[in-house]
């Protein structure tokens, strides 16, 4: 194992510390509460000379994704953060960078979308983008989004995936709260990503390429069905970078994390920070007895919903706790419990558990352990009589 | 255009891998009006030349020989900017310039 120093830093510290050891050839991004606190850092390391990156301050976050697609194709390895409308403003070009097949790494620390305007956490902005193409990869403290920045670089530019991954973090509970965080040596990081060689670059004047060219009727189809061979390919190469980074590190990964899942026959299923409050709840419920265990997921896109099912099939009630809502989808519930429901139809063979939604933490509404407690006792009451009242509930609403 | 392919034969992302390969895609079939040119009274003064935005008007030896209509898109851009006037155009039979747009047929 390679030899760590123990840092007191936020999430946000923890991604630039990430961004520094990675050095990409191009950041280009605009500030944003949460993320702000992320280039801020990364651009003083530039001022500094502790990177060789070029930094691009641009006019908006429009500019930034254009900027990246723009550097990627160019054949750097290319970084950029934001949250929240930043996101939204990217729209646009968040497509094209995933349909480009451009391995950018964007740190997203997770903000609720306005209306009302809102700068706390929820994950309304990167949920919007689960259909762009991008990978997602959710963290639960300032450790794992260190490490996840890492290996985001190593799952996007795999020779099978070429795809840009999106890391989150929640913000400020994980972007502003200061953890332990273990920080690799610079030239442990450097080893583990390697040098960046671009399948196909624009600089490569002896063999002249055409990017971004259109495709109609005839071709666009054929295209966007590669999209989806290559994001098929992404969960083994997200467990063959997660163990050699725990080989690296001590830290797995793989593609969620499960806790006393073994026997468990109520299961809560959570993404991000609130898994940590979640499961000093189920920690608390074992030493009453009580058959519970959680399952956070780290890659949700693609949605490892086959191993889920496996994961999931045995138990009797699953309790989603979705942080936004898909408004409009089946009784307002939010997307998480979407793709559950979808993996259990898909893959449980005609079985499936009771499976229920809430709704928690809009807008960096604080989730308590006694609120987990409540929902959880109207999860035994399911499992006891099979009797589901409402499909969504709600934690922490007036 | 070529034979269409799938989608495990062609480069990803979209990419078109070798140099120069537009002139394929036959994009005159897009065309509602044609350029139509007066030879006799062409003085080659290049203008139609300069401004075609398709590159689709043919020169050889300083000369115009004609347009290519597999990649004219019919925009009239050569037949607004023609600054030569005729008053009986060969083809149309109409006053005008030298190169008049005409109804595809």
């Amino acid at each position: 194992m390679a030899k760590q120093i123990v840092k007191a830093l936020d999430g946000a510290a923890a991604v630039a510390e990430a961004m520094r050891q990675i050095d990409p050839d191009v950041v280009a991004a605009y500030p944003i509460t949460p993320q702000t606190a992320i280039v801020q850092t990364f651009s003083q390391f530039v001022a500094d000379g502790l990177v060789g990156t070029e930094f691009i301050p641009v006019e908006s976050e429009h500019a930034a994704m254009s900027a990246c697609v723009g550097a990627a194709a160019a054949g750097g390895r290319v970084m950029t953060a934001t949250a929240a409308n930043g996101l939204a403003l990217m729209w646009e070009v968040v497509y094209i960078a995933a349909s480009m097949r451009l391995p950018i790494v964007m740190s997203v620390v997770n903000r609720a979308l306005s209306a009302p305007l809102n700068i706390h956490c929820d994950h309304s902005d990167s949920m919007g983008a689960r259909d762009s193409g991008w990978i997602q990869i959710f963290s639960e403290n300032p450790q794992e989004a260190y490490d996840n920045t890492i290996q985001a670089i190593r799952i996007a530019e795999h020779p099978d995936v070429l795809l840009p991954v999106m890391s989150m973090q929640d913000g400020f509970i994980t972007g502003h709260g200061v953890e332990r965080v273990e920080v690799l040596e610079d030239q442990a990081v450097k080893d583990f990503i390697g040098e960046y060689t671009p399948k196909y670059s624009l600089l490569d004047i002896d063999n002249p390429k055409t990017f971004g060219a259109w495709a109609f009727y005839d071709y666009y189809f054929e295209f966007k069905r590669q999209q989806t061979e290559a994001l098929s390919k992404v969960p083994k190469v997200v467990e063959e970078v997660g163990q050699e980074y725990g080989k690296l590190t001590g830290r797995y990964y793989g593609l969620f994390d499960p806790f006393e899942m073994d026997d468990a026959e109520i299961a809560i299923v959570v993404l991000s920070s609130a898994a940590g409050t979640a499961r000093t709840v189920v920690r608390k419920l074992r030493k009453e007895g009580v058959k519970i265990g959680l399952l956070k997921p780290r890659l949700y896109r693609p949605f490892p919903g086959k191993e889920i099912v496996e994961l999931l099939k045995d138990v009797k009630v699953v309790g989603v706790m979705d942080r936004s809502i898909a408004f409009g989808s089946i009784e307002g519930c939010g997307p998480l419990y979407l793709d559950i429901c979808a993996s259990f139809f898909t893959y449980g063979n005609g079985k499936a558990p009771k499976v229920v939604d809430y709704i928690f933490g809009l807008g960096g509404r604080d989730i308590l352990p006694e609120q987990i407690e409540g929902m959880v006792r109207e999860l035994i009451h399911i499992a006891e009589t099979g009797e589901v009242k409402q499909v969504v509930g709600y934690l922490g609403l007036r | 255009m070529a034979e269409l392919k799938g989608w495990k034969e062609i480069p990803i992302g979209g990419m078109v891998l070798e140099p120069g390969s537009s002139i394929e895609y036959i994009t005159g079939t897009w065309r509602s009006m044609r350029p139509v040119r007066d030879e006799e009274k062409c003085t080659h003064c290049m203008i139609c030349w300069v401004y075609c935005p398709d590159s689709a008007i043919i020169v050889e030896d300083g000369r115009v020989k004609g347009i290519d209509y597999d990649h004219c898109k019919g925009c009239g851009i050569c037949a607004l900017e023609c600054p030569v006037k005729v008053e009986k155009h060969a083809i149309t039979g109409k006053p005008g310039k030298v190169i008049q747009m005409v109804e595809e047929v």
